[in-house]
């Protein structure tokens, strides 16, 4: 379909804000007398706290509250500012009851659906070095911090369980009392029967593959500040990715009624999932409550939060492929243990979330995939850009490269033997593919990077740099539909001049949501860019019901929702240019501020004067807006590739990336600019990912080795290579324009594909991610090849 | 302990008394509500709190605010024009796609400008260099360095050896 505004690269609508300094995020809204709160972290990784004094910190000058595990459950009796506390109280409840998950998923009126509830704001057992065992509120940070130092802790040590074998192992302690063996959850699924499929098979070929834990890094650190409002209501200012959910959980988490907190999100420094948690706002408002209400801000380090918020589950897979002799698989069985840390969080969801959106790459008569999740005692995992997905297309494309180098087929026709196709009926989901250009963007892909040529060129390579290529794909899904609500709200409010406001619940972290949406609306309202103001701050108490940014379902659910608004004030302004016109609103459209014909394009009516008359006009004044909620009960599934070709050299071990391309089925794409700018960083963390990047612990005492920007690999400018970025557009019947999801997809095939080329390159199959100069140097040694 | 300094922030004048363990970051953040500047890290290893210090790029979260006496410094706030036109670099990273979550944005920007204003020339490779001390995570860095090169048209060598590179 032709458009105006959409498809266009038009500039973000943020951009002067963020190029000026005058974009304000949580910490430029603190002021200097907030006072400021701490927290003691436990140096143990695994530990039970047998005595607190902490006198002497509440002793100290400047020092305005101290707070341990004894003090959470009488926070609501406080009594330093009687009213206020009161108000919020409202029956003495068990402290167990006030035990809260912090995964940032819609709420479930389904009990046995609901998140994992696992921790308390502080605790008195620690399970991971940076648990949280007391906090203290102080009127600067450096009186906080002498404070910390002053408060006296005993603690039993126990058994630190660093890795899901020791976690696994019989007789091993238990991190949750609660939870037998350490095993947070086991959903996987079967398709078929997978033994008499891989009975039936010409070959049956194995693998297991591993990836490491690794950490979001967004720039911005998690920052916050709450106090209680002169209504005695909870206010937080947060950088969260889930303002909606936040209010919820801090909620639950002090046992109060939801409508009681607020919660404020300004532009946000990055997310990547980590903001889809509720990390420190529930300590952050007992540390306002236990300082009689007043604003404490509460503000990460880099080194605390690199451990003390989320970080990406490790995986282990062993796979198991039966495949016949044309190359056609006839089944597969997936194991795999996923290390989820210390706490819950997401770690339920994400194996199996993983596992869900393999299912639409290789359909199989059998399909089996057996996850289990693990508690060590290590920084908790969480929601990570891809969730589960990077991990389970790193295994099996990997595993993929493998069976064509036995079976001596080209990789891409495997792949290609058993790539899905539009109409198929994923059966567990029920879910049917509209559709799916995978095809082409591999054909655009080869193309792109030569692989036929290169392919002839790097064979038989003996010197000390060799080259070579890979390639590797991936499904994903846009949203959680079926497995979570879908929920996404928007208001549009039109101006006297025809000019609109446009408010979400859906959240810009970065990504540009703001922008694609305003891009809809101008495009169904037939109005320039500059006329649609989009109120960027989301506010709980203002802002309309959407369960926030993850799952890469903005710009197809919360499109959804912003789609439907616009069309209802489109349709609203052609109802009233009928009452003032008599031509019958079904013969008119909007287009370039005006009302016209919609066949000729005659103009009949300024957009401008119809606004006004719906101001004023004396007897039909009302003016025009929309709210709307939209309830997606669908999911279009996406596509993509990566192509790369490495340069290896064999006696350093040093990967070079000569060039890479990501090329993406994510249906319409609304503005090319921004969605180039998606794939760029998803490919650049995916070469972090798959070269670079490692939270390293002491398997030992589980302490953190590198967790700040310095030891921990981050790619820099240096390191980045060209980026290559490619589409493949075909319109989705089930997405707004025609869109389907492009956020977190171009992390989960660089890995794999990288890995591949360095299999092309050098004959050695890395299967434990990174392929760093040390590891790769072993493995080279290992194999004979120095 | 409390020392009295002065210095120019975007060509105004300020003369008070410091605590002379405040970084400078701190200072222009907290005291005198140049949020711009923004810290990332604390230490010194991402470069989002950069500022121009007598034109140079410096990471002020390990710059202390006594050090700034008697200099002229230029924040993010101070690189458009009083009448709100952005400045070359600043619509070229606009133009270009290379902000999203603006975190590194003011930094980099400042870096650039910088280079700029050095009326140098560099390669590929030198500028990246420059700009290495800038962490970004949402980017990748491709639209900073072509927003880079326009930035610096004219003074960029014309070593582009990259075939997916479209710029000028």
């Amino acid at each position: 379909m032709a458009y105006t505004v959409v498809g266009k690269s038009v500039t973000r609508v943020d951009a002067v804000a963020k190029v000026t300094g005058k974009a304000k995020y949580t910490d430029d809204f603190s002021e200097r007398d907030m006072l400021v709160g701490k927290i003691l972290h436990s140096p143990y990784a695994h530990a039970i706290v047998k005595s607190i004094d902490v006198s002497k910190a509440k002793a100290l000058a400047g020092v305005e509250a101290v707070l341990t595990y004894k003090d959470l459950p009488q926070i609501r009796y406080a009594t330093a500012m009687p009213g206020v506390i009161e108000a919020i109280a409202t029956d003495e409840v068990d402290v167990a009851e006030l035990k809260y998950g912090t995964a940032g998923h819609p709420f479930s009126l389904d009990e046995s659906h609901r998140d994992k509830e696992d921790r308390y704001i502080l605790t008195q057992k620690a399970r991971f070095v940076g648990d949280n065992i007391a906090a203290v509120v102080a009127t600067d940070a450096l009186i906080a911090s002498k404070a910390l130092k002053l408060i006296e802790v005993e603690y039993e040590v126990l058994e630190a369980l660093t890795s899901t074998d020791a976690a696994l192992k019989e007789g091993a302690p238990l991190i949750h009392d609660d939870c037998e063996g350490n095993i947070l959850a086991s959903n996987g699924y079967a398709i078929g029967n997978i033994e008499e499929a891989l009975k039936e098979s010409d070959h049956v070929i194995e693998g297991e593959y591993e990836t490491s834990i690794v950490q979001h890094c967004h720039m911005e650190n998690q920052v916050s500040h709450a106090y209680v409002d002169s209504d005695r209501r909870i206010v937080i200012m947060t950088s969260t990715q889930i303002p909606h959910i936040v209010r919820r959980i801090v909620a639950q988490s002090l046992g109060i009624s939801w409508g009681r907190v607020r919660v404020i999100k300004p532009y946000v420094g990055g997310g990547f999932g980590n903001k889809q948690d509720v990390c420190i706002e529930p300590l952050n408002v007992a540390m306002s409550l236990a300082a009689g209400g007043r604003p404490v801000k509460l503000e990460l380090s880099r080194e605390e939060a690199m451990i003390d918020t989320r970080t990406r589950h490790a995986f282990k897979f062993k796979i198991k492929t039966g495949i016949n002799k044309d190359g056609k698989i006839n089944g597969i069985h997936i194991t795999a243990v996923s290390n989820t840390g210390a706490y819950a969080s997401h770690g339920h969801s994400i194996a199996s979330s993983g596992g869900g959106k393999f299912r639409y790459l290789y359909p199989t008569k059998a399909l089996k995939y057996d996850p289990i999740t693990v508690y060590t005692n290590l920084p908790v995992a969480g929601a990570m850009r891809g969730y589960g997905t990077p991990q389970i297309f790193f295994a099996f494309e990997s595993h993929m490269e493998d069976i064509a180098k036995k079976l001596k087929m080209d990789p891409i026709e495997i792949r290609k033997k058993n790539l899905v196709e539009v109409g198929f009926v994923e059966p567990l989901s029920k879910n049917k593919i509209m559709s799916c250009s995978i095809r082409e963007c591999i054909d655009k892909g080869r193309e792109l990077i030569k692989w036929d040529a290169k392919k002839a060129l790097y064979k038989d390579q003996s010197g000390d740099k060799r080259r070579g290529v890979g390639m590797a794909c991936f499904s994903y899904a846009s949203g959680t539909y079926p497995v979570a609500l879908e929920l996404a709200g928007a208001r549009i409010v039109m101006n006297q001049d025809g000019s609109v406001q446009l408010q979400l619940g859906a959240t810009e972290i970065g990504q540009g949501s703001d922008t694609v949406f305003a891009q809809m609306v101008a495009e169904v309202l037939g109005i320039p860019m500059y006329m649609v103001h989009v109120i960027s701050t989301q506010d709980t108490d203002i802002t309309p019901f959407d369960t926030g940014s993850y799952a890469s379902r903005q710009t197809y659910v919360s499109g959804m929702a912003v789609e439907k608004a616009a069309l209802e004030v489109r349709e609203k302004v052609l109802a009233f240019a009928n009452r003032m016109t008599d031509i019958p609103a079904h013969l008119l459209d909007i287009k370039d501020q005006f009302v016209v014909f919609k066949d000729s394009g005659e103009q009949v009516i300024a957009l401008e004067v119809v606004a006004m008359q719906s101001y004023y006009d004396r007897v039909n004044a009302q003016p025009i807006t929309s709210d709307v909620s939209n309830n997606a009960r669908i999911n279009a599934i996406p596509y993509g590739v990566t192509f790369a070709e490495v340069e290896v050299d064999i006696k350093t071990g040093k990967i070079k990336i000569l060039e890479i391309f990501n090329v993406h089925d994510s249906g319409k794409i609304v503005n090319p600019l921004l969605a180039e700018g998606q794939v760029h960083g998803g490919v650049s963390m995916g070469i972090g990912y798959a070269l670079s990047e490692q939270l390293l612990f002491d398997e030992q005492t589980g302490k953190p080795l590198n967790n700040n920007l310095l030891d921990y690999k981050l790619p820099t400018i240096m390191d980045t290579p060209d980026i290559g970025a490619a589409f493949v557009e075909k319109e989705d019947p089930t997405g707004p324009f025609g869109v389907k999801s492009l956020g977190e997809p171009p992390i989960v095939s660089p890995a794999p594909a990288i890995r591949n080329a360095v299999f092309d390159a050098t004959d050695v199959a890395f299967n434990r991610i990174p392929m760093n100069p040390q590891r790769v140097f072993e493995k080279f040694k290992e194999t004979g090849l120095i | 302990m409390f020392k009295r300094i002065a210095f120019t922030v975007n060509g105004k004048a300020y003369n008070f008394e410091v605590d002379v363990r405040e970084s400078l970051l701190d200072v222009l953040r907290s005291h005198l509500g140049f949020t711009g500047a923004k810290q990332g890290c604390g230490v010194g290893e991402c470069g989002a709190c950069s500022v121009l210090i007598d034109g140079v790029p410096y990471d002020t979260c390990i710059y202390l605010a006594v050090w700034a006496d008697g200099k002229d410094i230029k924040t993010i706030e101070g690189v458009a024009e009083k009448n709100g036109e952005l400045s070359e670099v600043q619509k070229a990273f606009v133009e270009e796609g290379a902000v999203q979550c603006g975190f590194c944005t003011p930094g980099l920007v400042l870096t650039t400008t910088a280079l700029k204003e050095s009326g140098k020339d560099y390669t590929r490779e030198e500028l990246k260099r420059e700009l290495s001390g800038h962490l970004c995570r949402c980017t990748g860095y491709q639209s900073i360095l072509k927003a880079a090169e326009k930035s610096l048209e004219g003074h960029v060598c014309t070593c582009v050896d990259s075939p997916h590179y479209k710029g000028k």
